[in-house]
């Protein structure tokens, strides 16, 4: 049953490309005269050895430039990364001397700060040592 | 008898086919790659083939089709190895549509009917572009070509059913470029 359907099929797509409506049969005449005429024109063309010899090698010759073009494309990616790392990793380098420089410098500050301190803490103490002498005396003597 | 003779005999019967069917050969790889020297290198291959295979050749189909049998063949591993598809892209030298459409016979026909002509065979390459390669190819054969059903079944490889289904599919392909409703 089912081979009889697709039997029924097929006479139906025989009899479709049997009868083609004016307008696609004449555009299929009109591709099958342009193919042809294309073609007698391709075949007929003068053609000199020396013209398929330099066709032959400038394609040759763009497909290795091309080639050449992806591979020193390949090769300067891979060095500018490498570069590029460098150049990173001699930045993050110089940064984290800085910081340490500062570092030093605000430590070396700190530390003067607190000897400037001492020095005034220290100078500050020497008048305080009449401080008995002061505590001897009355009110009124200071009045 | 000699043997050289029965070659040359041969080599003599292998010529006539060449310049038989040379022009239907590369005809219908121009029409199927619309690249002028892919089409001539396909065909030259495909003699080349055909003339080391020559003396297999039993007969049991015309030279004609089994000719046709080695272009598709190689027209098909020329675009199914995918290995070297990048390389095959960036060579290409396919025409476009418009380009192709150029080509009309001159004849007597008037400007307008000139230009009519051109429309209508643009609308039937954007058509076959959008066709897979069996159809394509059946497709070709059948309205390029002119071969029989029974021819395109021999030279595809196909069933004569198959060959009508993908004609079928074909034919409403072009129907909706040509803007026609089924």
């Amino acid at each position: 049953m089912k081979r009889n359907d697709e039997v029924a099929g097929l006479t139906d797509q025989h009899d479709e490309l049997e009868k083609l409506d004016p307008k696609v049969e004449e555009a299929l005449n009109n591709f099958k005269r342009s193919v042809h005429t294309w073609s007698e024109a391709m075949v007929s063309r003068p053609r000199s050895a020396h013209e398929l010899v330099v066709k032959k090698v400038w394609k040759l010759a763009a497909g290795w430039a091309l080639g050449g073009v992806l591979i020193a494309g390949a090769v300067s990616g891979g060095v500018f990364q490498q570069h590029h790392q460098q150049e990173l990793a001699r930045i993050a380098a110089a940064r984290e001397a800085e910081h340490q420089r500062q570092l030093a410098a605000e430590r070396a500050l700190e530390e003067e700060e607190l000897l400037a301190r001492v020095d005034s803490d220290i100078s500050r103490q020497v008048p305080r040592a009449m401080e008995p002498l002061a505590s001897l005396m009355t009110d009124d003597e200071i009045q | 008898m000699t043997k050289a003779p029965a070659d040359e005999i041969a080599a003599q019967d292998f010529a006539t086919v060449v310049a038989r069917h040379r022009a239907q050969i590369f005809r219908f790889l121009l029409a199927s790659t619309r690249d002028v020297d892919l089409a001539e290198t396909l065909t030259q291959d495909c003699f080349l083939k055909a003339h080391r295979n020559w003396s297999n050749f039993r007969g049991d189909s015309t030279a004609m089709t089994w000719l046709m049998r080695i272009a598709i063949n190689l027209q098909k591993d020329q675009w199914r190895n995918r290995r070297l598809q990048f390389w095959r892209q960036t060579r290409t030298n396919s025409v476009d549509v418009d380009e192709a459409s150029d080509w009309l016979p001159s004849g007597e026909r008037t400007a307008e009917q000139q230009m009519l002509a051109r429309e209508q065979v643009g609308h039937v390459w954007r058509a076959v572009e959008t066709l897979s390669e069996r159809q394509r190819t059946v497709f070709l054969l059948r309205f390029v070509e002119d071969l029989e059903l029974k021819e395109i079944a021999e030279a595809t490889g196909l069933s004569e059913g198959t060959v009508k289904a993908h004609l079928s599919r074909a034919l409403g392909r072009v129907r909706t470029e040509l803007g026609e409703k089924k």
